[in-house]
């Protein structure tokens, strides 16, 4: 006898309806359809927001953007691991799928979290190359080849949050920045017009929340979805702020 | 130093945790060991330790004030971690956890140990091998000591490597392999002294 039953998919996701509300649970049961990912599926709840008690609900909130895993909105916990839905394919999943929000952030609503503070640490670090003058400054000078090639794979964070929703020091009872704007650090440091500011940054990083919170977890590189080296720059910087604190301390050429 | 007091209470710490209390960890042990050779070598060690010139600022200056800040702090960062070895079970990330957890051991057991010998002594009592062997006529406390002198070597031995990152010396993943491997070798090691010494007492 064929099996005449449609095949579906279960869903149990964590809803919030505000940022002080607290959480329940809400199952909904999908009509599997081929190469379903998390995103098509919360699209499909979008159009017609039923639970599997058959009752009505308000759609759920989520954020996206890219949909190619590149700009790092559609981050939450699938299955207990903090990922980008929009990669999350509904065929590699365990079911029931269980849909939860990065609590490490604030909740905004349902899966919707606030990652403000990842973009105001970058802000802090001064992740960017100064390139703005009174006059015209030139063109600086060049970055040889390979380690543009090296310095690429740092460059494709795309501030997620993942690392951060994986970090056990980052918590409500911490104020460390994080693994992603650290890495950042590296990044910036290591371009020839941005090795200008060095020193600033270091110093920045050598301050209360930074660099030295990191407890060598190490679940940051083991999370990171982009495979960013985030220890080896934690490593790396650690070795510059060693030397860095020995120049301002002892006294050398600080910047 | 105003704007990065933290910065430099951290890397204190993981210095402090070598140099001098790891170090001091060490020589203790190995002079522990002397209670193999038997009750005369053991006191023979004991008594060579404790007629050192100057012994109380050694004590203060290596022992008592690092280890306090070290404890200190260390309890700070232990209590500011959230564990995350059940969503997140990997080797680094357990060893994270057992670093905290075997810390606060250490404490209780150090303050214990302490307050059983040196201070005991400060009041008259005499440290020598025969007090040893009257502690660990209960079993429990041979328990309590291998426990405790267990999470001493291991905090010592997986705190050298975390102290290889903190200050840059480690760097690649496969430098930081290695001294995963090296550091489990001290670990062994020291073990194995430790343990020696404890059943020498029995």
């Amino acid at each position: 006898m064929q099996e005449t039953q449609a095949k579906t998919v279960t869903f149990i996701v964590s809803r919030q309806d505000s940022p002080d509300a607290t959480p329940y649970q809400e199952e909904f049961k999908l009509e599997y359809r081929p190469n379903m990912n998390v995103i098509s599926a919360l699209m499909e709840i979008r159009r017609n927001p039923v639970n599997s008690k058959g009752e009505s609900t308000t759609p759920i909130n989520w954020d996206m953007n890219c949909l190619e895993e590149v700009c790092g909105a559609c981050s939450m916990v699938i299955n207990g691991k903090p990922r980008q839905s929009c990669t999350a394919l509904v065929d590699q999943l365990e079911q029931p799928i269980r849909l939860e929000p990065m609590r490490t952030f604030p909740v905004v609503r349902d899966l919707q979290v606030d990652r403000s503070r990842m973009f105001d640490s970058l802000k802090k670090v001064k992740a960017w190359i100064p390139i703005d003058g009174t006059y015209d400054l030139g063109p600086g000078p060049r970055m040889p080849e390979k380690k543009r090639q090296w310095a690429y794979e740092l460059s494709k964070c795309m501030t997620c949050g993942v690392c951060l929703e994986a970090c056990p020091n980052v918590n409500s009872k911490s104020d460390f920045i994080g693994p992603a704007p650290l890495s950042q650090v590296r990044l910036f440091n290591a371009h020839p017009t941005g090795e200008m500011n060095k020193a600033e940054r270091l110093e920045q990083i050598m301050g209360d929340g930074g660099l030295a919170n990191c407890g060598n977890s190490q679940n940051c590189v083991q999370s990171c979805p982009k495979g960013i080296p985030l220890t080896t720059s934690i490593a790396a910087l650690n070795r510059d702020t060693t030397f860095q604190s020995f120049k301002s301390f002892f006294g050398s050429d600080t910047v | 130093m105003a704007g990065n007091r933290e910065f430099f209470y951290r890397r204190l710490h993981s210095l402090l945790g070598v140099i001098p209390v790891g170090l001091f960890l060490v020589q203790h042990l190995v002079v522990n060991h002397f209670a193999t050779k038997g009750e005369e070598a053991f006191n023979d060690a004991a008594h060579f330790m404790e007629s050192l010139p100057f012994r109380i600022f050694l004590e203060l200056f290596i022992i008592f004030l690092p280890l306090l800040f070290h404890a200190i702090y260390g309890l700070y960062i232990a209590f500011t971690a959230k564990n995350n070895t059940v969503k997140y079970s990997f080797f680094r990330n357990w060893m994270f956890m057992l670093q905290r957890v075997t810390g606060v051991i250490t404490l209780i057991f150090v303050v214990w140990h302490v307050w059983e010998t040196r201070i005991a002594a400060a009041f008259g009592a005499e440290v020598n091998y025969q007090m040893m062997e009257n502690i660990f006529e209960n079993p429990w406390m041979i328990a309590f000591y291998i426990v405790g002198v267990i999470s001493a070597i291991f905090h010592f031995a997986n705190g050298l490597w975390s102290f290889f990152v903190s200050w840059g010396i480690t760097v690649t993943p496969r430098s930081q392999l290695i001294s995963t491997y090296a550091t489990l070798g001290i670990f062994i090691a020291l073990s194995i002294v430790g343990i020696r010494a404890i059943f020498a007492f029995v």
